[in-house]
């Protein structure tokens, strides 16, 4: 057990590193992320979550997560509102959140002039420890990748593992909102 | 006094914007997401077309799976009933047509130590599946979609003039580095599947040695129909050097790329 929290510890760290960008613009991100696995992540990522419970962690996260977009349109209805969509939106989206084998994954996108400038995961599954480990691993590598991708204009991905398929979709989804 | 009205014509039409809607629903062991690209996604017609889609799956999923208990075809190995969909002898057909295609590069028939070899048409089911659910599509007018199914996609418009019918930009994903993209391809209609060992582990067998084949990279078919473009791509994954020679010459409308 002792050995677990160590590790889990390491891997946040980690982890945070990885996801440097979020303390600027969306501190939800890290702490929706930790939600059930340990406080460590808060004490780790944010300076203000020194003391913070599962709990509240997950309430702040959602609080500051919706309070820190400037332009939420994460409803439904933003698809029909596309077609007077332009190129050029701005603002910050959050695609539905995918079921996958592993648990629901969710994607945040900020866009400036209708480019991503960033993609945040806001929802990973990190309910037991097998799951630290897939996501601790294919995560950052792929959150990084998602605005490369982007970049390249893909629409689809040939070749996806589960985890990667879901993750890709829940970016779609994110851009299909803002409509790009 | 005569007084001729002049048609006013617009220089030209403006071309339709398309707006694009993704649904993913998780069905055969994956994750399908189904993407369109219509004037407006959110006509009922369109997504009645979706909901046959995603139907036509759980549907192939309950007669076929190896891994449900009560599919067809494993109450049928279990000499649990006769009475199967007709899909089982489809798709046993196809998978003989595979072998033979293949060169045997393709099997759907695994050894058993001892026992008789296990009909396991799962390296073709989902391929099959996924064409065979387009058709709902493919009926629908002025839409374009694509349909990604665990690694393999299928891309194509429906009724209505095709002229229009918008590229899509497929990323073959670097097996060896998930997520990272190592090529593109630019489909209009047609299909992308590709095979490696980075997908599921090393789960395409060798049908010549019986053994997984386990090497870093990727095959990568692009066809017309996906069922074929799955079953080269896990051939060529087999075999590329092999699968590159006999492809021009058996289904020429195919092509290969080896990453």
């Amino acid at each position: 057990m002792r050995r677990i929290t160590t590790w889990l510890l390491s891997t946040l760290s980690a982890l945070v590193l990885l996801f440097s960008y979020h303390t600027s613009t969306n501190s939800g991100s890290a702490t929706a992320v930790a939600t059930g696995s340990a406080d460590a992540a808060a004490n780790g990522s944010t300076d203000s979550g020194s003391s913070g419970s599962a709990d509240s962690g997950t309430d702040s996260g959602t609080d500051s997560g919706s309070a820190a977009t400037p332009t939420p349109t994460p409803s439904a209805d933003a698809g029909s509102g596309g077609s007077s969509g332009s190129s050029s939106s701005s603002g910050t989206f959050t695609g539905d959140a995918v079921q996958t084998r592993y648990g629901p994954v969710q994607v945040e996108i900020t866009v400036k002039n209708g480019k991503i400038t960033k993609s945040v995961v806001t929802q990973v599954p990190w309910n037991d420890h097998k799951d630290q480990e897939i996501n601790s691993y294919a995560v950052p590598i792929l959150n990084d990748e998602a605005v490369q991708a982007q970049s390249a204009g893909i629409d689809m991905v040939s070749g996806a593992t589960f985890t990667s398929d879901a993750y890709i979709q829940s970016l779609q989804s994110a851009i299909d909102q803002a409509n790009l | 006094m005569i007084t001729a009205e002049i048609p006013v014509t617009p220089a030209a039409p403006p071309p339709p914007v398309l707006a694009r809607r993704a649904w993913v629903e998780h069905v055969m062991g994956t994750a399908v997401s189904v993407h369109v690209r219509a004037v407006e996604p959110t006509r009922p017609d369109l997504e009645a077309a979706v909901a046959r889609v995603f139907a036509h799956l759980h549907k192939v999923d309950a007669v076929l799976s190896t891994w449900r208990a009560d599919s067809d075809l494993l109450r049928l190995q279990h000499r649990e009933t006769e009475d199967v969909h007709a899909w089982v002898a489809d798709v046993t057909e196809l998978a003989l047509e595979a072998e033979e295609r293949t060169d045997g590069l393709f099997r759907a028939w695994r050894s058993r130590a001892g026992g008789r070899p296990v009909f396991d048409p799962t390296g073709l089911v989902k391929g099959w599946a996924v064409a065979g659910a387009a058709a709902h599509l493919e009926v629908v007018p002025e839409v374009a979609f694509s349909i990604g199914a665990g690694g393999d996609v299928v891309v194509g418009a429906g009724r209505g003039p095709t002229a229009a019918a918008p590229t899509w930009r497929i990323g073959l994903e670097d097996l060896t580095t998930p997520g990272r993209v190592a090529d593109v391809v630019s489909v209009r209609r047609g299909a992308v599947a590709t095979s490696g060992a980075a997908a599921r582990g090393g789960h395409v067998v060798d049908p010549r040695t019986g053994r997984p084949v386990v090497r870093p990279g990727s095959t990568t078919v692009i066809g017309p129909d996906l069922l074929w473009a799955d079953v080269w791509a896990t051939a060529a994954w087999v075999d590329p050097e092999r699968v590159a020679a006999l492809l021009p010459e058996r289904d020429p409308g195919y092509r290969l790329v080896v990453l």
